[in-house]
């Protein structure tokens, strides 16, 4: 009895006695959230273009994050490094195009998958090796990034909103719109919808699929990067942000692989469910629940929905 | 020339489908075998048959339970690395409760923990398929290796969080624990691995075999041909999981001695997988060259620089060898995407119609 009051009663009422709190705690869901959308929505722009599923995202996060911080270090201004960043992102798309993707055209997608992790292995032992492996630090206000913190007073209360937090989240809504409308206007963007719809049929009106390739890699580069210095400025720069990419798969689950709005709300999800039931349950199982909610949470959505939210339906065929 | 099947004659049914039908075949396995069991403990340094050889063994056991999962039944797993703990921390517990047993008999029995837990979380396969099933096992690792830590049953309630291996003997032999001798421990590594691959071989080649590979192939064809899903997918779990909790038992009895949740988080599950992919899918064969290509290679990228004479510091060499990791395999994937073992049946046709081109 008791045990199920402090399932389905307790935590309600804890939340209901202090909305501050609770208002605290959605917005810390929101921002992961965010973050989390960020990373899937590398993962489906790449994936609608190639139908690669690629592990690297994460790390490429990091590298990007990591070559920013060292380039600065190094002494070019940040704004500079910003730039050649970029520069080094496009470099990378054009490169794993050329040297992974081109040869490897028609393979099951579980060979592409592996290649990615093949990617990520020398990511990391080439970040390393040119910065070092020890951790750094963001150059946030280098960057022009609002730092610091502005305190709510709500519901009897005080929500504390840091301001790189409400940065991120208005530079993931200004990465979403501005995706949406490259797809939709730009002529790259109706070739890119083309490629992802069916390769031969694009091939026979002239699109180069290499050429796409390339850009689409380097569209999930920009956004690598912009995950890299959000998530670099809350925490800090390092490949331990590896585990943390790695729930971008759950997200990308419940939103389903080839949706954008799919990857936005699923991370949302797992971002307010993770941290609601850390905050409210996960104490009732000795907590640190959060590594593992996304999992079962993609789980127990998949088992209704196998597509995902906003997935295509899965036709099946003998 | 010397690799060809002329002349030889099948006269029965059993014969003609032995898995090594062709006579050199055959030799070739015991020479194999008499290498292991003779001569690298007579001649390997310490360092080969602790370092490189029982590693090797244990990652090659535990690749051939997902290759049964993944290679055979076409069912992606991620959480090979938590059920490698679970056989691990379940012998620990067998142990502690049933000290006069013989580990051996324990660390088997652990498998049945593993195949069990294993069976829970395939589950879901029967409606999840592909790539939506990696999240599923990724759900049973992170949620494994969230028990090892918040469940100190598991680990005795001792304050490091860690499991040690207690000294057991084996006929008055030790085997486990730290005065075990390297010998004695791979010899039960090795016996029990021999063992056990023999077994998936008759396994996969029998009626639960081919019904896997039928599943695999087309699940909806199979099921209409009269293969049931459920039984096919749930036994492929429980058998994959079965022998990588055997691996991970031995991974910490025999080879590590002590291990922590580290010891089998995503990355071993990452590196099994790999195992697989670079060494065959669906190849027992495979399975041996892929834990050597992946478990080997690493050891000789970081004797190179000793040996060469250059002074680099260790982290470089461990950067570089991640850089050379990430390349090689990915240049694999682009040569022969059907991994090692494809490229052993290649070079044995070969030998077989030497010296003519085909």
């Amino acid at each position: 009895m008791d045990f199920l009051y402090s399932v389905f009663i307790g935590p309600f009422i804890d939340m209901a006695s202090a909305p501050d709190f609770l208002l605290q705690v959605l917005w810390e869901g929101f921002v992961a959230g965010t973050l989390y959308s960020l990373i899937a929505l590398g993962f489906v722009l790449i994936f609608k273009a190639s139908g690669v599923f690629n592990f690297a995202q994460g790390i490429m996060a990091v590298f990007a994050a990591l070559t920013l911080v060292g380039l600065y270090e190094a002494g070019v201004p940040a704004y500079l490094a910003l730039l050649i960043t970029i520069g080094i992102m496009a470099l990378l798309a054009v490169g794993v195009e050329r040297l992974i993707l081109r040869h490897m055209v028609n393979q099951d997608e579980i060979i592409l998958f592996m290649a990615t992790i093949g990617l990520s292995y020398f990511l990391i032992g080439l970040g390393e090796l040119i910065f070092g492996g020890e951790t750094k630090s963001m150059i946030t206000e280098q960057l022009g990034l609002p730092t610091g913190s502005t305190t709510v007073d709500v519901a009897g209360g005080i929500v504390i909103l840091q301001h790189i937090d409400i940065a991120a989240a208005v530079i993931a809504v200004i990465m979403v719109v501005a995706l949406a409308v490259f797809f939709n206007i730009t002529r790259i963007g109706r070739a890119l919808r083309a490629v992802a719809d069916d390769h031969q049929a694009a091939l026979s009106v002239g699109i180069s699929l290499n050429q796409i390739w390339a850009i689409v890699w380097f569209a999930a580069g920009i956004v690598a990067l912009a995950t890299g210095i959000m998530w670099g400025a809350r925490s800090d720069v390092s490949f331990a942000l590896q585990i943390v990419a790695l729930k971008a798969l759950p997200v990308l689950m419940l939103g389903g692989f080839t949706s954008i709005p799919g990857a936005i709300v699923g991370g949302l999800i797992v971002g307010f469910g993770e941290k609601l039931f850390e905050v409210y349950w996960g104490g009732l199982m000795g907590g640190g629940v959060e590594g593992w909610f996304a999992y079962v949470i993609a789980l127990i959505f998949l088992l209704f929905r196998p597509q995902g939210l906003f997935g295509d339906k899965i036709i099946e065929r003998v | 020339m010397f690799y060809r099947e002329a002349g030889q004659y099948k006269t029965s049914y059993k014969e003609d489908s032995a898995i090594f039908p062709i006579l050199q075949d055959r030799i070739a396995i015991w020479f194999y075998l008499a290498v292991a069991f003779v001569i690298i403990p007579l001649f390997g340094s310490e360092f080969l048959i602790n370092s490189v050889m029982i590693p090797f063994l244990v990652f090659a056991l535990a690749t051939i339970g997902l290759n049964i999962l993944t290679g055979y039944t076409g069912q992606i797993s991620l959480g090979h690395g938590a059920f490698m703990g679970v056989g691990a921390y379940s012998t620990y517990k067998l142990v502690t409760y049933f000290p006069d047993t013989n580990v051996v008999v324990l660390i088997l029995l652990s498998g049945f923990f593993s195949a069990a837990v294993g069976m829970v979380f395939g589950l879901p396969s029967l409606k999840i398929k592909g790539f939506y099933l990696v999240v599923t096992t990724l759900a049973a690792q992170f949620f494994l290796e969230w028990a090892f830590i918040r469940i100190p049953w598991l680990y005795n309630y001792n304050d490091s969080g860690a499991i040690e291996v207690p000294q057991r003997e084996v006929f008055n032999i030790i085997v486990t624990g730290p005065d075990a001798s390297v010998l004695s421990r791979y010899f039960v590594v090795l016996s029990i691995v021999v063992v056990m691959t023999w077994i998936a071989s008759n396994i996969i080649h029998g009626r639960i075999g081919r019904s896997w590979m039928m599943i695999r192939d087309m699940d909806i064809a199979a099921e209409l041909i009269g293969v049931r899903p459920l039984f096919a997918k749930l036994s492929s779990f429980a058998v994959s999981s079965f022998y990588a909790g055997v691996a991970g038992a031995l991974m910490v009895f025999l080879w590590l001695g002590a291990a922590e949740v580290e010891s089998f988080d995503v990355n071993v599950s990452f590196q099994i997988l790999f195992m697989v992919i670079i060494g065959g899918l669906g190849s027992l064969v495979g399975s041996f060259l892929g834990a050597a290509f992946i478990w080997i290679l690493p050891i000789v990228i970081r004797a190179v620089p000793r040996i060469m004479g250059m002074d680099i510091n260790a982290s470089t060499v461990e950067q570089l060898n991640f850089m050379i990791v990430g390349a090689l395999i990915v240049l694999f994937l682009i040569i022969e995407p059907h991994g090692l073992a494809r490229m052993w049946a290649i070079l044995k046709q070969k030998l077989r119609v030497w010296p003519f081109p085909y």
